[in-house]
């Protein structure tokens, strides 16, 4: 997770903005903590991070977070339900193995849950590939195929319809097209699939 | 532990501390212990640095390990070349910074480092006690560490914090004084001790018991069971250190010479090192004390007795904020253990916060100075104002 020089992420500024005052909200792959501490100074939020890197958790903590050095898989597993009123997934999910069971703990144990991801249908993309027949490489997935941490690729539609198949609700969709180094960006509103650099996704449990 | 002291590089220090004792329980009164018998008077030794604010809100308690003392931190004279077992961590500034708060570390129940413990005179008799020194618990150390709060007018600990054996008690305190204990700092530690771990204590115990000076705890006339008190102290030091610490530090080295000698003297660094602590070790503790405290540690088990055998069920009642540490070469309370502990504080909605710190050291790395240990301790104890 890059921070900003200058401030926080647009896409974690936008997240933040929909968090409200109080609420008690689950980092998954938290990073150095950068939205947590925001969360937790601007909107006193009851903040609590997971992350596996040894680094990233002593950077948390020094921060006085509540953070988890823990595979998120794993660690979801011991809350108990609606634990929390958020449970943040930003910029994770392209790097999650199997990512139904997760989601499904995530949808178990917080109210709401919000999963961010790069837009593998962005035009950029879809022209690098259509054109140069090379994996594309873009501001927002910068790796190479042999080297990136990126596993999974995902877009807006893809996303769309997993929630179909694995039976979650879609409260909210946003599209945002991000500079070069996501410090800054706009809502796209027309034509999100094409334009759109990431998604941002609130989800929530079917109503049963 | 003591081979790790040294003074701060940076000269930053709490400078002069006393050795104070408060006694309690003194005749008619005793105090009842967890085995049933009661003794008294009781005697702890302690340490404070820092002040005591007028709301009584800034004040921690640290505890020491096994082997351990009161004397967490400065020096006692001019002369003193040695500061406190904890120097890097407690002073102005550091991870626990006296300027922000009062830190009292207290001797444990049962040792020989200035409390009362198995070489201290019984009234009933005028002798030592030896081994009609009732067996201790953690909890009966912690018990006797809250009369000492009382003493000291302190109601709200802002944390206790406490590694190894200190863990323990850190645990005890968290589930036993619920209201009291506002945050807990656990490192390198277990709510119970394996098979492996009272393997080895039972290995030193033997040791000293098979020590003829030992003469069934009533040396203290005569000659002491030196020998099997080293013993006991190279064994623990064993298990202190690691598979990789022990390669880098002794590898096959030989210690003063070119070959093997032929004979049983400490060919290898690793054996002159062993036999060099054990031999520092019985001029600083007693063997009673040793195995009074390591049955205690042995006896630890917080799932047994807050939870009836339940991890999830021991934490129940407790309130803290935790900060669990663990150390990646520590083979003698491994990370799986701080795991499990961490599982059953969030099943509870404790609020907890667990590192896996790497290290090479084993054991022995919450005592040794690191940057990392330092900011964590600070930033989880200053909480909101950590950046």
């Amino acid at each position: 997770m890059t921070t900003a020089v200058n401030g926080i992420r647009y896409d974690l500024r936008l997240v933040a903005s929909w968090i409200p005052q109080g609420a008690r909200v689950l980092g998954l792959g938290c990073g150095d903590g950068t939205l947590l501490h925001y969360l937790k100074t601007r909107k006193n939020a009851v903040c609590t991070g997971i992350d596996i890197d040894e680094d990233c958790v002593a950077r948390c903590i020094e921060k006085g977070l509540t953070v988890l050095q823990g595979d998120i898989n794993e660690e979801v597993r011991d809350y108990p339900d609606e634990a929390f009123d958020f449970v943040i997934l930003a910029q994770t999910l392209q790097q999650i193995y199997d990512p139904a069971p997760l989601i499904r703990e995530m949808l178990r144990i917080g109210r709401q849950s919000v999963v961010s991801f790069p837009n593998f249908s962005h035009w950029r993309v879809r022209l690098m590939l259509a054109l140069t027949g090379h994996a594309p490489v873009t501001p927002q997935l910068p790796y190479q195929w042999h080297d990136t941490p990126n596993i999974r690729v995902i877009t807006l539609s893809d996303f769309r319809r997993y929630a179909r198949q694995v039976g979650f609700k879609i409260l909210k969709e946003v599209g945002i097209d991000t500079d070069r180094q996501d410090r800054s960006g706009r809502i796209v509103r027309y034509w999100p699939d094409l334009f759109a650099t990431y998604g941002l996704f609130i989800i929530a449990q079917e109503a049963s | 532990m003591s081979e790790y002291i040294r003074h701060d590089q940076q000269g930053l220090s709490v400078g002069r501390v006393e050795k104070r004792t408060f006694t309690f329980a003194q005749p008619p009164a005793s105090m009842e212990l967890a085995c049933g018998a009661a003794i008294g008077s009781v005697t702890i030794a302690y340490e404070t640095c820092g002040r005591l604010n007028e709301d009584r809100t800034n004040a921690i308690l640290i505890l020491h390990a096994l082997s351990g003392d009161a004397h967490v931190a400065g020096t006692y004279s001019d002369l003193d070349d040695k500061p406190g077992w904890w120097d890097f961590m407690v002073g102005p500034g550091k991870g626990i910074d006296t300027d922000r708060y009062f830190v009292i570390c207290s001797n444990i129940l049962g040792s020989c480092m200035g409390s009362t413990g198995p070489a201290s005179i019984d009234p009933a008799t005028g002798k030592a006690y030896g081994l009609s020194f009732p067996v201790v618990t953690i909890g009966d150390m912690v018990a006797a560490q809250k009369q000492l709060m009382d003493h000291l007018g302190v109601h709200r600990l802002h944390a206790v914090i406490g590694g190894s054996v200190g863990g323990m008690q850190a645990l005890e305190w968290s589930v036993r004084y619920p209201d009291m204990v506002e945050s807990a700092v656990l490192l390198a530690t277990t709510t119970r001790h394996s098979a492996l771990a009272i393997a080895f204590n039972e290995v030193a115990r033997q040791s000293i018991m098979a020590d003829p000076n030992w003469n069934g705890g009533d040396y203290y006339d005569g000659k002491k069971p030196d020998l099997g008190l080293a013993v006991a102290r190279m064994i623990g030091h064993i298990t202190y250190l690691s598979d990789e610490s022990m390669r880098l530090k002794f590898g096959r080295r030989l210690q003063d010479k070119a070959d093997f000698s032929f004979n049983f003297d400490a060919d290898f660094q690793v054996e002159s090192y062993l036999r060099y602590q054990g031999r520092k070790f019985v001029d600083r503790f007693d063997a009673n004390a040793f195995l009074y405290i390591t049955k205690a540690a042995d006896y630890f088990d917080l799932e047994r007795h807050y939870g009836d055998g339940s991890a999830m069920a021991a934490f129940a009642g407790a309130r803290a904020r935790f900060l669990v540490l663990s150390f990646t070469s520590d083979w003698l309370y491994p990370t799986y253990q701080s795991r499990a502990m961490v599982k059953a504080m969030k099943k509870n909605g404790l609020d907890v916060s667990f590192c896996e710190i790497e290290a090479q050291w084993g054991h022995d790395a919450f005592l040794l100075p690191s940057d990392r240990l330092s900011g964590i301790m600070k930033g989880f104890l200053n909480g909101d104002n950590g950046s």
